[in-house]
């Protein structure tokens, strides 16, 4: 301990896993709450939306648990090395494959933000009038040329702002990537390599801290994370109240 | 589906040979929302299956009534941590919900002004401020000063967590309510306190309770803040002013120790907390139908 202290690899670690997670939930998120605004029979609908909106509330700590013992192994028994195998003249999928990674923490932070993009995005286009999608049917469009070129454009930006607040969720979330990310602080190009997060850093060390000036730098990244959660959130908010005052 | 129909009369509208490509565009691209939907779901029920397989072997009577034990010797649970997490949330909810309750009250029956909005969007930023964030603001009020955790201070920092979506649902509710229910109780000559208390109150009752429930479901499984506000113990402890065991910490602490039966321990662990967790969702969701079928 020489007291020299420095954020970026931690900093690396939260943007990139966290984008990753993003990447991963909003594609399917989206497509998830098309699908249960729009196009299934309601019953599944209702049941589809309620496990999904259930299953939002389990607590990180279990989501942490299983990425450790159930998802780790499988990121480096079968998923690290058919990624390699593929993909491997990319720098992100080469190296050594550990279970605990970049990648099982995106995995993880991605199953944990899909049901806030899903839930958002199905309560944005129910929310729009039947009238203009049943005008696109009217005019010939298939149901899905009615919903990405009609109903979706009317909601972006909400999707946008939903995306916004799965991201800030993501940056912020603390138990769960501190258990599957591998707390290595260095900046690897390899997603199969450890890293780590803001939120673990803090979480690992703080009881550790011995000195005040090793506190302070713990609770300073806390303040950046602070700030950052808070310009995400606080956007993605904007834009989704911007839209429901707008009345769609 | 309304539209069905509709969507029947586009399909005849298209001569089948022209339009084969946007045919399979249609149906490729449903087909992909569909599979996603349920795959979502399919994946998160497979964790629950998962730690129900894995929980349901360590749980017993011995595992939630005692406190732990040391490695290696066997027996021991997490009562100590479930009777923590139940006097750390308990506390924390005598705190929020009466503050939550008073500040929604106050926007949805007098917030109409700058200040109003303002205080509305600083508390939904403060909903999505990270958890650790908050363990931490936590720290350096209550711990720091005092150079000793306490469940005190988790306490603090969960009620700071409940705080905005009990102010947002509290809101909400009341604005759901007819204008005419006010309007009548004011006819009647009901003093403002009256109509609020006697009146708005008891009708979005149902809805104000949800919320109350959504903000218990969130915090009980939150962790990150107990790492330096409660911290943990290994034994029983009442005295909110000293560290206490919790019971989501003591599954992290667990699961990432290398010992195989902590392992098992934490699976029952979770399975008690999402058992919780749910059973306070699932009454949130009746509650909240009894609105509909009785406010209407």
């Amino acid at each position: 301990m020489k007291g020299r202290f420095g954020a970026l690899a931690f900093i690396y670690g939260t943007v990139v896993s966290s984008a990753i997670a993003l990447a991963l939930a909003a594609g399917i998120g989206i497509l998830a709450g098309i699908y249960l605004a729009e196009f299934a029979p309601r019953r599944l609908a209702t049941t589809l939306g309620t496990l999904i909106e259930l299953l939002a509330a389990v607590p990180s700590v279990v989501y942490g648990l299983w990425g450790l013992f159930v998802l780790a192994p499988v990121v480096s028994g079968w998923i690290g090395p058919a990624l390699q195998g593929a993909l491997g003249f990319l720098p992100v999928f080469q190296g050594t494959i550990y279970g605990v990674n970049m990648l099982t923490a995106s995995l993880v932070l991605a199953l944990m933000i899909v049901p806030t993009v899903t839930a958002l995005t199905r309560d944005l286009i129910a929310a729009v009038p039947r009238r203009t999608s049943e005008a696109a049917l009217a005019l010939g469009a298939t149901r899905w040329e009615a919903m990405s070129r009609v109903v979706l454009p009317v909601v972006r930006p909400g999707v946008f702002g939903a995306c916004m607040l799965a991201l800030g969720r993501a940056l912020g979330e603390t138990i769960a990537t501190t258990m599957v990310i591998g707390n290595r602080p260095a900046i690897a190009a390899s997603l199969f390599a450890p890293g780590y997060t803001v939120a673990s850093v803090i979480a690992n060390e703080f009881t550790e801290a011995t000195t005040n000036l090793y506190l302070s730098a713990l609770i300073e990244l806390g303040l950046i994370l602070f700030v950052i959660s808070v310009i995400i959130n606080g956007a993605g908010r904007l834009l989704m109240r911007y839209l429901l005052r707008v009345g769609l | 589906m309304k539209a069905t129909g509709n969507a029947g009369l586009a399909a005849g509208r298209t001569v089948r040979g022209l339009s084969v490509g946007r045919h399979l565009n249609d149906l490729a691209w449903r087909a992909a929302a569909g599979i996603c939907a349920v795959g979502v779901a399919a994946v998160l029920l497979m964790i629950m299956g998962y730690i129900v397989r894995e929980g349901v072997g360590a749980l017993s009577f011995t595992f939630l009534t005692s406190a732990p034990h040391p490695v290696g010797v066997p027996g021991g649970g997490v009562g100590n941590g479930i009777a923590g997490t139940l006097i750390i949330v308990g506390i924390a909810a005598v705190m929020a919900f009466p503050i939550g309750i008073f500040v929604g009250v106050y926007l949805a029956v007098y917030g109409h002004g700058r200040i109003a909005d303002t205080i509305r969007f600083l508390s939904d930023v403060l909903a999505s401020v990270p958890s650790i964030a908050v363990g931490l603001f936590a720290y350096t009020l209550l711990v720091q000063p005092f150079r000793h955790f306490s469940a005190f201070s988790a306490s603090f920092a969960f009620a700071i967590l409940m705080m905005p979506l009990v102010i947002r649902t509290t809101e909400g509710s009341l604005r759901l309510l007819p204008p005419e229910l006010r309007e009548s109780a004011v006819a009647l000559g009901a003093s403002d306190y009256q109509v609020t208390t006697r009146c708005l109150l008891v009708a979005a009752r149902p809805g104000i309770v949800t919320g109350l429930l959504l903000a218990l479901a969130r915090v009980t499984g939150e962790t990150a803040p107990l790492l330096f506000t409660a911290f943990g113990s290994q034994f029983w402890q009442f005295n909110p002013s000293n560290p206490m065991a919790e019971l989501s910490l003591q599954i992290f602490t667990y699961a990432i120790s290398p010992y195989r039966d902590w392992h098992q321990q934490a699976w029952a662990g979770a399975l008690v907390l999402i058992l919780a967790v749910s059973a306070l969702g699932m009454i949130a969701r009746v509650v909240f139908r009894q609105r509909h079928s009785v406010g209407g």
